[in-house]
């Protein structure tokens, strides 16, 4: 591992993750991936988010789907439970609330797979300051 | 979600996450994901660009305040750290959490650990202090793992230990366990927890700046206070500053729980209406109930009514209005909640928690709780109420700690906003919420009872007699109130009162 110096080791940094998540997810281009981030603060787990997470990790892989799943914090959505977000490739980013593993099932059928809308999505209700 | 609405001021939406920036977004496991959010790049600008007074006037100028409770400016804390000299010095971060209800600053370091770690550093290098710890309850497993995780990375990549940044500057941090005490959160208290004493406040002055932990000069912050460092120094104080209020500058997240429909972490800029917190954000009452009132600042806040729902959340405004920002706690009550109740739930908690050194918290919340529990079950008098109010201002004038200082604030808030509750409580035996199970009587309404026997085939203790097609008839001195008949009738003859 080399250490970081100087602000331009933070630069290379970032474009390495990159090039990690290309290989991480076989592909040539992660862009081409759908990515899912499942909840996993205290709460998210409790309600279930890491059998969420496993059920994701394996049904996409079964069924095909190129896919990048990985685990964030508390998205703040305690009353929806566990919570994912689902972002296809060129599309902007969903969050599904009260995703057990049959909104799981149903949310790679229904949204990645044919693009159709599902009830539970919780709207954005905030603003992110640009990095 | 991560999509950028191009500037905060033209978007319709209430919310801004500055300290919540990367909670949900980034795998906290992972520190380059951090990195590639332009993490430790205000570390690495504070350590090769700026000298450590450039680092504290830019962190006064943005006006950022505690967000632990007491909103004490930050950056004239560390400058007060930073003048005090000595060989060893140290950062601390208070991650004890101990409101009933709150999760913002856990919620944090599990989904943000580094932030708070980058800022902690740049702390460091504004006092020069090489060591820092972060103090965090023992109750907090997933943020305790992956703070250490996040440690351990950090000085893989050479962001954590000797010689940051090829600088002269070390920095290393380490984690101590708090058995979840709230009198812990306080910081003199939290610093002897640390030493290994009991977990007891001392008086301030000294402040843990000139003496804290080993003695040593020591700055204390909360963790959201830590979560918005990074961020200020990135983007300017002059961009922070322009959030907020006057005197209350940036955003401050808050756990919002009780009887609204949407329970969850909020992030509003200071300023924003509790009106818009609990209806637009919080999406409104439960069931379309009557809101009742919002209690803030945990178990030192108060509860504040319809009459505050327009005040700009702010330091200044919530204690004016009598309660406090606390940490960050908001709990919404609606018709059904009984506000002595409430009182007397907060003073259970501070009872259980008071450390005991002092005789007016010790034994003055403990005559308090006794006094509040006596009026829920109808055995108050007119006189308790002004015993409740002169006591409450003793406790507060002569505890030594903050836990002493604010603890009678539920009781003083409930009796200034809802003086005609306790009255009902006091004078008619009557608990107008019906919370108070003690208060209440169940009887049949003889018109609409048919006389179905349903009612006393559920009674578990056999209170209600009748005979079949007859009116039905409840003994009051059997019934134990549970509530199993008036659910039970079909025919709405069973009310309670
Ligand atoms: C009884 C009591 C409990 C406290 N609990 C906490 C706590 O859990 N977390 C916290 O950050 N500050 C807590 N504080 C405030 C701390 O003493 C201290 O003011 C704070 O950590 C300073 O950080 P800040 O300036 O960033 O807010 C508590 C104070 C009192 C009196
Ligand atoms: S006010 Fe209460 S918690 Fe604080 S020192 Fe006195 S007894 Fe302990
Ligand atoms: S409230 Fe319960 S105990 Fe009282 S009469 Fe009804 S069923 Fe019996």
């Amino acid at each position: 591992m080399t250490k970081i110096k100087t602000l331009a080791d933070l630069e290379r940094i970032k474009n390495e993750l990159r090039s990690e998540l290309d290989l991480e997810s076989g592909l040539l281009n992660s862009e081409n991936a759908v990515k899912i981030k499942v909840g996993m603060g205290t709460s998210g787990i409790a309600s279930g988010a890491k059998d969420v997470m496993d059920f994701l990790i394996e049904a996409l892989e079964k069924r095909n789907i190129e896919a990048i799943v990985s685990q964030t914090g508390d998205m703040g959505y305690s009353y929806a439970e566990p919570t994912i977000e689902v972002q296809k490739p060129g599309k902007d980013p969903v969050v599904f609330g009260d995703v057990d593993i049959k909104k799981a099932d149903l949310i790679i059928e229904k949204y990645i797979k044919l693009g159709e809308e599902l009830q539970g999505v919780i709207p954005v209700n905030y603003q992110t300051i640009d990095n | 979600m991560i999509t950028n609405l191009g500037g905060f001021k033209m978007s319709q939406h209430k919310q801004i996450r500055i300290a919540l920036n990367n909670c949900g977004v980034i795998d906290p496991e992972n520190i380059k994901e951090y990195i590639a959010r332009d993490g430790y790049v205000a570390l690495g600008k504070c350590l090769t660009e700026m000298k450590p007074q450039d680092v504290i006037n830019e962190i006064k100028e943005s006006g950022l305040r505690g967000r632990g409770g007491g909103g004490f400016p930050t950056g004239l804390k560390w400058e007060i750290a930073s003048k005090n000299h000595a060989d060893q010095k140290y950062v601390v971060c208070n991650a004890d959490e101990g409101d009933p209800g709150a999760f913002m600053d856990r919620s944090i370091l599990e989904g943000d650990p580094h932030a708070v770690l980058e800022a902690m550093a740049i702390c460091g290098y504004s006092m020069g202090a090489t060591k820092g710890l972060v103090y965090i309850r023992a109750e907090y497993p997933l943020a305790i793992k992956r703070l250490k995780v996040a440690i351990e990375q950090a000085r893989e990549y050479g962001l954590l230990g000797k010689k940051l940044f090829e600088t002269d500057f070390d920095f290393d941090i380490e984690l101590r366990y708090g058995a979840g005490a709230f009198v812990c959160g306080e910081e003199t208290s939290l610093i002897h927890s640390m030493e290994g004493l009991r977990g007891e406040p001392t008086i301030k002055p000294p402040y843990p700046a000139e003496k804290g932990y080993l003695g040593k000069p020591t700055n204390v912050n909360n963790v959201e206070t830590y979560a918005n460092i990074p961020i200020i120094l990135r983007k300017g104080a002059s961009w922070f500053n322009k959030i907020g209020t006057e005197k209350s500058k940036g955003t401050k997240v808050f756990a919002l729980a009780g009887k609204v429909k949407n329970v969850g972490l909020v992030e509003v800029p200071m300023g924003t209406t509790l009106r818009e917190v609990i209806y637009e954000i919080g999406g409104g009452i439960e069931n379309d109930k009557k809101f009742k009132a919002v209690q803030t600042g945990g178990p030192s806040g108060g509860c504040l009514t319809e009459k505050h729902l327009d005040t700009p959340i702010d330091f200044d405004n919530l204690l004016a209005a009598g309660s406090m920002m606390g940490s960050g706690g908001m709990i919404v009550m609606d018709e059904d909640n009984c506000m002595v109740s409430v009182a007397k739930f907060y003073l259970d908690f501070t009872v259980e928690e008071s450390c005991g050194k002092c005789s007016p918290c010790r034994i003055g919340n403990k005559r308090l709780y006794e006094l509040l529990d006596r009026i829920t079950q109808g055995k108050g008098e007119l006189s308790d109420l002004q015993r409740l109010r002169n006591m409450s201002l003793v406790i507060k004038d002569t505890s030594l700690c903050g836990l002493g200082q604010t603890s009678p604030n539920p009781v003083l808030s409930t009796l200034d906003n809802f003086y005609d509750e306790y009255l009902a409580h006091v004078t008619d035996k009557k608990c107008p919420s019906g919370e108070c199970k003690d208060l209440m009587t169940y009887f049949v309404i003889e018109e609409n009872c048919v006389g179905c026997t349903a009612c006393a085939r559920v009674c578990p203790v056999g209170a209600i007699t009748g005979e079949k097609k007859e009116v039905h008839y409840i003994n009051p001195e059997i019934c134990i109130k549970c509530g199993a008949c008036e659910e039970r009738c079909k025919f709405d003859a069973i009310i309670v009162k």
